[in-house]
């Protein structure tokens, strides 16, 4: 499934800064640090899970990725071809390529617009297809996602949480294209529809061989869909390696404290739990050294002081602690 | 032998709408001991948050509850007046919000909403009930808890908030405690905080704890006793050992299939086809029928009995009846 010859997209020191502005002239008095640093290769064909908790800058990073936020710094190689730094114009024949499924799909889709229309919408863009030509277009889609053709005319208030979802994937893949960022796709979801949603995207990735970025909070859901797992902490990447060996051996402190936490559905089981104290610190004013320092159980004099590397400590892996 | 702290019969509520009366909670009855965890588990809209706020008597304006009792320490709740519940809610019995930030006043410092019921309910003075509630904010793990007490609700994290909505609620030290959805907002961290925090204080102040989630994982972690809701009704109730290893109704097995195991990469997950239907959807027999697939004639047309699986497990489907049919016609031909 993994091409590892292949990278469809190539992510190099991406930084994404918001400036915090004050004072009665407005001026920048500094940066909220959403996203810092963050080099990553994305192959062909896979499913790259990113995990972290709110405000780690994951959803900033999908967004980034593609360009619905200009990058402070840094370079996307899409398919050989740099898209970091390309004018609104000519990223119109990208954003065909690369599509993005978000949460809630309630705020995502016009309720004063039927839904035939809403998927219709695309087409008109991006194609050339005449009327009757689009219709057939969008019906095939409905039926693609399970939704049937009596649902072309009627509103999104009509349709369940579920069924809203498997519209905004039909729109997310009407163009036929190769990359799709799912930000927290099913966590809305209750986990029976859930499951409905998650084998869909699997069944569609298998179909039309989809490259998804799929961001989330939740740990079992990213294991059961990636093939990759990213972990952030603060806009800063932590660890980073397949699935399997990111859940049955995590290196970094915070992925380890990060699987501790998760509650199993197996009752009775005592855990053994990384406790990690307090909050995510401020990422206007993130911590020197090591951004995770302040809440590590590990925490030495070097990680207050010096930043630590991003390094491939083995095949595959990487992770950025002192102390692994 | 365990105090009964809350009993629940036959709860039913309804809600005044265009359509006319339509139920959301029907006929439910459940109780809840001191010092005892009772998960009400299912998916949204599935009855389990107007189940807690009938409890409370906190239903919005258009719902009431129509039928049933709910006793709480040998006093009716449904037949007392506003006034009376007024000395009991925030005192003996309290209430965890899922969201903090809509249940917290944002115009109000945190120190005044956790002074309040203190001063009401306590009739403390203003600096013994300031004194007690930096104790309470300390107990809740919250750093800086005199500063904490002159801040407002945005100006703290989602952990925090949550941490002050539990130390407002414990304020009285209550006997029974409703936590509806507590740690669905936060993360995961965070909520392995909150959980222990809760379970902490129930095991200090012998409390009973409510306990409504659709986390199959929190069920697992906090709960002793479990209850299953589907469409306004209790379809399976056991001790949380027996629910998970030996489920009896299909959807509780569906619901426990349809969640990832993080430990476990080629768990295949099962979706329970179909949705939870609407309140004014008439359903004749079994409500879960449509969505089962184990479904008979019998599920179609009549509404299922309960059926005893154990001394502590209960669960309303036709299927019992087969297997239990099974069992005996099995245990008789073995006899002979």
């Amino acid at each position: 499934m993994m091409n590892l010859q292949q990278p469809l997209l190539q992510i190099n020191n991406v930084k994404k800064y918001y400036p915090i502005k004050g004072g009665i002239l407005q001026r920048v008095q500094g940066h909220v640090k959403a996203v810092e640093d963050v080099t990553i290769d994305v192959y062909e064909g896979e499913t790259l899970g990113i995990v972290g908790e709110s405000g780690c800058g994951k959803s900033t990073f999908g967004r980034a990725v593609l360009r619905l936020e200009p990058l402070t710094e840094g370079s996307i190689v899409f398919k050989g071809q740099e898209i970091g730094t390309l004018s609104d114009r000519k990223l119109k024949a990208f954003k065909r390529e690369m599509q993005m499924i978000f949460q809630d799909p309630y705020a995502s889709l016009n309720p004063r617009q039927r839904v035939g229309d809403a998927l219709e919408e695309a087409f008109i863009i991006h194609t050339s297809l005449s009327k009757k030509e689009r219709k057939e277009k969008v019906l095939n889609l409905l039926d693609e996602v399970g939704l049937k053709a009596e649902h072309y005319d009627r509103y999104p208030h009509e349709f369940s949480g579920g069924q809203r979802q498997r519209i905004g994937i039909a729109r997310a893949i009407s163009l036929n294209p190769s990359f799709i960022v799912c930000d927290e796709a099913v966590s809305a979801l209750d986990v029976s529809v859930q499951a409905q949603v998650i084998k869909l995207l699997k069944d569609l990735q298998e179909k039309h061989q989809l490259t998804y970025m799929f961001i989330s909070h939740d740990l079992g859901v990213v294991r059961h869909i990636s093939d990759r797992v990213l972990v952030m902490y603060l806009g800063n990447t932590a660890e980073l390696a397949p699935a399997d060996r990111i859940y049955d051996n995590p290196l970094h402190p915070y992925t380890k404290a990060l699987l501790s936490a998760i509650p199993r559905p197996v009752p009775g089981r005592k855990r053994n739990r990384v406790k990690l104290e307090g909050d995510l610190p401020n990422p206007a004013n993130p911590p020197k050294g090591c951004s995770f320092h302040t809440r590590c159980p590990l925490a030495t004099v070097r990680c207050k002081e010096e930043r630590p590397i991003w390094r491939e400590v083995e095949e595959n892996h990487f992770v950025a602690c002192h102390e692994v | 032998m365990a105090e009964l702290l809350l009993d629940v019969n036959n709860l039913v509520t309804k809600f005044k709408t265009a359509d006319g009366k339509l139920s959301a909670v029907r006929g439910v009855s459940f109780s809840v001991n001191k010092g005892e965890t009772v998960c009400i588990v299912g998916e949204s809209g599935c009855g389990k948050s107007i189940t807690s706020l009938s409890i409370m008597n906190l239903l919005p304006n258009n719902g009431e509850i129509s039928e049933g009792s709910v006793r709480f320490l040998g006093q009716e709740l449904t037949k007392m007046r506003q006034d009376e519940l007024r000395k009991l809610r925030g005192n003996k019995m309290a209430m965890i919000f899922q969201e903090p930030m809509t249940a917290l006043n944002p115009v109000f410092t945190v120190g005044f909403q956790i002074r309040e019921p203190l001063k009401i309910h306590k009739r403390l003075s203003q600096r013994e009930a300031h004194r007690k509630g930096i104790e309470l904010l300390k107990q809740v793990g919250i750093p800086y808890p005199e500063k904490r007490m002159s801040q407002y609700s945005h100006e703290l994290s989602g952990g925090m908030r949550q941490r002050v909505m539990i130390a407002i609620a414990l304020a009285c030290r209550p006997s029974l405690l409703i936590a509806d959805e507590p740690t669905t907002a936060l993360d995961v961290t965070i909520q392995a905080q909150i959980l222990d925090l809760i379970d902490d204080l129930k095991e200090e102040l012998g409390m009973g704890v409510i306990m409504v989630t659709h986390d199959m994982g929190v069920v697992a972690e906090v709960a002793d006793r479990v209850m299953v809701m589907y469409a306004g009704e209790k379809i399976e109730e056991a001790d949380v050992e027996s629910l998970f290893s030996n489920p009896q109704h299909p959807y509780t097995k569906g619901l426990l299939k349809s969640v990832p195991n993080v430990d476990d990469r080629n768990h295949q997950l099962e979706a329970i086809p179909g949705t939870l239907p609407n309140l004014n959807e008439v359903i004749t027999g079994c409500r879960f029928h449509n969505r089962c697939e184990f479904a008979t004639e019998k599920c179609r047309t009549q509404s299922p009995k309960t059926f005893t699986v154990n001394d502590e497990h209960t669960v309303r489907c036709w299927l019992q009846e087969v297997e239990q049919h099974d069992e005996s016609a099995a245990t008789a031909s073995s006899n002979q």
